[in-house]
């Protein structure tokens, strides 16, 4: 700990500034220990995008067919032929059902626990919706596959009934609601939570001047939603709907147990069938050689380069938003 | 400034308009009425045209119940409360559309779960019982998943908590912006995604087995951004005075940190760190690619194949003989009573040892 410095600071006291005694030993190894993790994070980030773009790189090199269009995935075969397009439709079409049911339902909850829940409710409330969160993504996965598919049939039959002019809509196939529909609801309901929370933030933020404004030109309480709050908190809904995004395009268990994988490209949603690229891997995995699991890995990537996208758009938006509202300043 | 003056206001000067002050308004108790009306029409209805699923007859009586607000409202009062009306409907319909899965998930858990969940199940392995036998028990999981979770948690902690330290204490400039940006973005990568990383390197670049230690790396991974953002909420609430005035004693800036900084948040800190514990408990993906998965007891996670609870649901699951369901079941009772538990602990914490933020 001693060096020659703190005589220094032993003297400097009355002349100095501030408190920083930049000469200590400790405080260099504290802060070089801390600046040590934070620059760690960002090593596991790029060594994240690295080794999987270097095993990818490999599996890539083999493949016998074309990676964008192929529709099967033979990756353990000889020669290998894999391909994503099955796995990009799937997990994009599943997600934007998750996200055209969660968005609305999500901005309503928010409105209820900022705007319109009683104030002694509104605490214990977000934190209800908050525990959806909290529940594992396996057990969201069973209670899918065990007790809402069954009880969707219904609701499959009757849509295709009155609904199926609409070609989405058509169910060709018989059979149980394993289907990317069912998936989309149940990605609906897991990524609720995260667009709630942050589009409450949000919401709580609306200047109280701008919502007394209109209140006193005689709005009622929905006017006074639609003309303050919503444009206010719009940017900050599409980023937290991008979070939400970001969660669906990487779920794992729940479309494993739940849908029936094939590889086709249908727009029957309710047909049983598809795939998503992490509902591909945790399938393949066991059955995959070495080459196989490399094949994975490649799909690992494709899967990691969409969330960082999404993801990365979306703290975007949130940060500029911060800038330019004054209201957390 | 108070509340109740502005919800009076524009009634105030609403009523002003119309001749009468008691013209038009429906009864305060009709929102009320007209929701056992509707979920009474929207049972008869399912039941008459006999639709077997109730998520269906919900889904009727909801209809019901925005139309009939609308109309009534719209007779009786105007069309801007009209929409005001369905408007609130609206939002009350979401919220308890967010209510009932949370509900039905809980109960089939619970109702389920407890049929199988016995002393037995939970000090007994899976050992010489085949799937289609009735009986075993998930300790073997249960041993796998703390030893793994209390690995992970060694790892994610001390770096999570400098991280935050160094971004709240001494971070400025690109670099600070950079961990920032990245450990927002890093919350949202695939649990699967954080599997695959480490099967690329610790097995399939270094040449290491499965074992609880790999799993417990892909964790870490996933725990490490969780407990920087929630530490980093902590410290930040830290007055600032209270690091002045050490400061302004001579003591060194990381004895401030340590002696007073990091005591003062404490409780918000072990909140989080719980938090990302649950978070991290129910993770089955990469546990499925590095921890392999085992029907034996292994308590030693740096050699061999374990097993861990979301691990051993999705096994029995994927079994599918009506033992193995029960099996499942039971096992995620166990799984979501232990988050669950976490979480109330936690918040509870939170509550107990909140700073006072002034608001």
């Amino acid at each position: 700990m001693a060096s020659t410095t703190p005589t220094q600071i032993d003297t400097a006291p009355p002349v100095a500034k501030s408190g920083r005694s930049t000469g200590r030993a400790g405080d260099k190894i504290f802060a070089g220990l801390s600046k040590g993790s934070g620059i760690l994070l960002l090593v596991i980030m790029a060594s994240i995008a690295a080794f999987l773009t270097y095993r990818a790189t490999i599996a890539l090199s083999e493949n016998e067919g074309n990676f964008l269009t192929t529709f099967d995935w033979n990756a353990s075969a000889n020669p290998p032929v894999f391909g994503i397009a099955v796995l990009l439709f799937g997990t994009v079409v599943s997600s934007v059902i998750a996200m055209a049911i969660a968005v609305p339902i999500a901005v309503g909850i928010a409105l209820f626990i900022s705007h319109y829940a009683p104030r002694r409710l509104a605490a214990p409330i977000a934190y209800v919706v908050d525990l959806l969160a909290a529940v594992p993504s396996i057990i969201y996965g069973i209670w899918g596959a065990l007790f809402l598919v069954p009880q969707l049939n219904g609701l499959n039959l009757w849509l295709d009934e009155y609904l199926g002019w609409t070609y989405v809509f058509d169910k060709t196939q018989v059979g149980v609601a394993r289907s990317l529909f069912t998936v989309g609801i149940l990605l609906a309901i897991m990524i609720l939570p995260i667009v709630t929370s942050v589009s409450r933030e949000v919401f709580l933020q609306v200047p109280r001047m701008n919502e007394e404004a209109a209140l006193a030109l005689g709005a009622t309480r929905w006017e006074v939603i639609r003309m303050s709050v919503l444009p206010f908190g719009r940017s900050g809904v599409i980023s937290a709907s991008m979070l939400g995004l970001g969660r669906a395009l990487g779920e794992t268990m729940a479309v494993a147990t739940v849908l029936s994988p094939s590889f086709l490209i249908s727009g029957h949603i309710l047909n049983p069938g598809g795939g998503t690229f992490a509902q591909n891997i945790a399938a393949k995995f066991d059955e995959a050689n070495e080459f196989g699991r490399d094949a994975l890995i490649a799909s690992g990537l494709v899967l990691f380069l969409l969330t960082l996208l999404v993801n990365g758009a979306a703290r975007l938006i949130i940060a500029r938003r911060k800038d330019f509202s004054g209201a957390n300043a | 400034m108070s509340h109740a003056l502005q919800d009076q206001r524009p009634q105030a000067s609403r009523s002003a308009a119309p001749t009468s002050l008691t013209r038009g308004g429906l009864p305060r108790w009709a929102p009320a009425g007209i929701a056992v009306l509707s979920i009474a029409l929207g049972s008869g209805i399912g039941l008459a045209f006999g639709l077997q699923s109730e998520i269906q007859w919900g889904l009727i009586a909801a209809l019901l119940f925005l139309a009939i607000t609308y109309t009534a409202s719209a007779v009786i009062e105007n069309r801007r409360q009209a929409k005001d009306r369905i408007a609130t409907s609206v939002v009350w319909v979401s919220f308890v559309l967010a209510v009932i899965p949370l509900l039905s998930l809980i109960w089939t858990t619970v109702s389920r779960g407890v049929e199988v969940l016995t002393g037995d199940f939970l000090t007994h392995s899976m050992n010489g019982v085949t799937s289609f036998d009735e009986g075993g028990g998930v300790y073997h999981a249960l041993l796998g998943t703390i030893e793994q979770i209390a690995l992970a948690t060694l790892i994610a902690a001390p770096i999570g908590l400098l991280t935050a330290v160094y971004l709240v204490e001494y971070g400025k400039g690109s670099l600070a912006k950079a961990v920032t940006f990245f450990v927002d973005v890093m919350t949202g990568i695939p649990s699967i995604v954080a599997g695959l990383f480490i099967l690329t390197t610790w097995n399939l670049m270094l040449g290491f087995g499965p074992s609880g230690f790999a799993g417990a790396m892909a964790l870490s991974i996933l725990m490490m951004p969780v407990v920087v953002r929630s530490t980093e909420e902590m410290l930040k609430l830290v007055p600032n005075e209270l690091r002045e005035a050490a400061l302004a004693l001579g003591v060194p800036k990381w004895r401030v940190i340590l002696k007073v900084v990091l005591p003062t948040a404490i409780g918000g800190i072990s909140t989080g760190l719980m938090l990302a514990v649950a978070r991290i408990a129910g993770e089955t993906a990469p546990i499925m690619l590095l921890v392999f998965g085992s029907q034996l007891i292994n308590g030693n996670p740096f050699e061999g194949a374990q097993s861990s609870l979301p691990l051993y649901i999705w096994e029995q699951y994927k079994v599918g003989s009506d033992a193995s369901y029960d099996r499942a079941w039971a096992a995620a009772l166990v799984l979501i009573a232990f988050v669950m538990i976490l979480n109330l602990v936690a918040r509870g914490i939170a509550r107990w040892k909140a700073p006072k933020t002034g608001r």
